[in-house]
């Protein structure tokens, strides 16, 4: 298509007419008032004519080139500016854009922010925030209390099928992570070992650093990643489509409804997947140590004198809270959907984020305790 | 501004999903400058045979012509080519909402033209203003009540003054005063710019407003059981389906 418009300037007594042709669409007005104003600002006349006779395609494009010729005319002084042989099926367009002219968005454009008001308010927002986690925090609590009070009251149909999502179905990942660590850890340790002859006790790092802080933690992010995520956008999406309105309309808490069957099962699948793990993790180190020549007997007599009851329980113990701060996290981060489009991509990365924090400063917090009780 | 001339010419079509037709040997042409309404009740295959006008599903056998190009056989660059030469609006507006009403409008334009930034500025005001929402540009679609959010949509399909626009039910969840004023500005864009519209609906009230002529599909004869326009289909006593549907009474006695 190289039908691209023509203009052709000619000077009678004060006049300066142009007289264009051809198609004034998108392409063809691209870059024709760049050419067209080189030329008329040489012309030193009163009244500028614009001929459109031989237009033979005129769009929105076209009617705003002709729009921008005449107000170009009027900033290069031309005291009359008018368009002739306007063909009657280009008027309403070349009419509507003589509306440009008013064209004003000054009452539309938000007012900027300074740097002061923008971290006043991204530091009220936080705020806001922190309070409303505290808040949903304290009423899954209490629904959590009433719900064991009334344990007829607990939706557990529901509860077993997120109990199957979130844990049955997490167990390949899981198993394949922890295996992978294991198996690493375990070949990395065994390198220096080796030369002093104490690869042995590769089975002492394995054991105790799986059973106590690898395992669960392991599990818990995986399942930060791949369940809370999963509780914020289906909370989200419902609170998007005001299906939790509808549930609070109906006299039915969403919290007891949607929150605490999540919340249950995921506290009990959390340990259940960390036992999970800590054995794969230590199968992982059982294939190292197996593959330097020493039974597999050893290993697992290593690990059994080495590894106490009490590390095995301390770990399962940070699992529970694990569970809960995992599940607490998506909902809640769910729940506080706000509308849009990308409302829910956002509740979801937030509900990984805080999940994965949270879940590091409880850990700290353990081991702390842990270390004072002499566990 | 009256036109001579074919817009659109189905020829044949059989369309539906995964080769199990909806619709089946349906032909008809959509004239320029003209209203063009496709009426049937729900699960009639209206959506259907507007994917496939709109390039979205490719026909079971059939030919869709869109301004003397084969949009059906058409594939890659020279579809991308037919296809800008429509504009459509769907029925929940589809309006990117990460951007402005503004930046909706202006994104067609700045990736299809090479016009400047000023212009590309103009020309999506241009739009907003003849849809009434000049005052709006900056808002976020989440923002747009529902008759402004379809507005936006139309002023977005116009975006690249296409000579056809295809609407899917426009009128749907309005109040009758937004839907008339919708309807209004369907008819007057006809007129004065020349626009060809292809609406899909079944909103009585708007019918009589705006459509030049009307096919209208059945589910359990898989095509076009009327066509005429809504004069014609009112009093048209042949087919009782048509005309329960146009006087809004049901057969009393039978299934």
């Amino acid at each position: 298509m190289t039908d691209l418009p023509k203009f052709n300037i000619s000077i009678n007594d004060s006049n300066a007419i142009i007289a264009i042709s051809g198609r004034l669409d998108s392409t063809g007005t691209a870059t024709l008032l760049q050419n067209v104003s080189q030329k008329i600002s040489r012309a030193t006349c009163e009244n500028l004519i614009i001929d459109l006779e031989d237009v033979s395609y005129l769009d929105t494009a076209g009617a705003t080139f002709i729009s921008h010729l005449k107000m170009f005319g009027k900033r290069q002084g031309f005291k009359d500016i008018s368009i002739i042989n306007l063909k009657s099926e280009f008027s309403t367009l070349v009419d509507l854009a003589k509306a440009l002219q008013q064209k004003d968005y000054s009452d539309q454009i938000p007012e900027a922010l300074s740097f002061v008001e923008k971290k006043g308010k991204s530091a009220s927002d936080v705020l806001i925030e922190t309070k409303e986690f505290i808040t949903y925090t304290g009423e899954i609590t209490w629904a959590l209390i009433q719900s064991l009070k009334h344990p007829t009251k607990i939706r557990w149909a529901d509860t077993l099928i997120v109990a199957e999502r979130a844990g049955v179905d997490a167990l390949p990942i899981v198993a394949l992570i922890s295996f992978i660590v294991g198996l690493v850890m375990a070949f990395q340790a065994a390198i220096p070992m080796r030369m002093f002859g104490a690869e042995l006790y590769v089975a002492n790092l394995i054991g105790i650093s799986m059973v106590r802080e690898l395992g669960p933690l392991m599990t818990a992010i995986v399942l930060a990643g791949r369940s809370s995520s999963a509780f914020a956008a289906e909370i989200g999406t419902m609170r998007i489509n005001e299906e939790i309105d509808a549930l609070t309309v109906m006299g039915i808490d969403p919290i007891r409804f949607l929150i605490v069957p999540r919340i249950i099962a995921s506290t009990f699948i959390t340990p259940l997947l960390t036992i999970f793990s800590n054995l794969l993790g230590m199968l992982g180190g059982a294939l190292v140590i197996t593959s330097m020549g020493y039974p597999i007997i050893s290993y697992y007599n290593q690990i059994a004198s080495f590894v106490k009851w009490n590390d095995f329980a301390g770990g399962l113990l940070k699992c529970f809270v694990f569970g809960i701060l995992i599940a607490a996290t998506g909902c809640i981060r769910g729940y506080q959907t706000q509308s849009g489009p990308s409302a829910v991509g956002i509740s979801t990365t937030r509900a990984v984020v805080t999940g994965i924090v949270l879940i590091a400063i409880f850990d700290g917090i353990f081991s702390i305790i842990y270390y004072y009780i002499g566990i | 501004m009256k036109q001579t001339g074919t817009a659109i010419r189905v020829e044949n079509l059989y369309a539906g999903y995964d080769n199990t037709p909806i619709i089946e040997n349906v032909s008809f042409e959509v004239f320029k400058g003209e209203v063009f309404v496709i009426l049937g009740g729900s699960g009639c295959g209206k959506s259907t045979l507007f994917k496939h006008m709109i390039g979205l599903l490719p026909p079971i056998s059939g030919d869709i012509i869109i301004l003397d190009e084969n949009l059906s056989s058409a594939t890659g660059k020279h579809k991308n080519l037919i296809l800008q030469k429509i504009g459509v609006a769907f029925q929940s507006g589809a309006l990117f909402g990460s951007m402005t009403v503004m930046e909706n409008i202006q994104l067609p334009l700045k990736e299809f033209t090479q016009l400047s930034e000023s212009s590309i500025d103009d020309i999506a005001w241009l739009k907003l203003k003849l849809v009434g929402l000049e005052k709006n540009a900056f808002l976020m679609p989440s923002e747009l009540s529902g008759g402004m959010k379809k507005r936006a949509a139309l002023a977005r399909a116009m975006a690249l003054d296409p000579s056809i626009i295809f609407l899917d039910e426009p009128s749907a969840g309005l109040d009758p005063i937004t839907s008339a004023e919708l309807d209004h500005l369907i008819t007057d864009l006809a007129s004065s710019l020349g626009i060809t519209f292809v609406v899909v609906t079944h909103e009585l009230a708007s019918i009589g407003t705006i459509s030049d002529r009307i096919i209208m599909l059945e589910k359990n004869a898989k095509g076009i059981i009327a066509a005429g326009t809504s004069e014609q289909l009112k009093k048209d006593l042949s087919n009782p389906y048509v005309y329960n549907f146009f006087n809004r009474t049901i057969d009393k006695g039978e299934k």
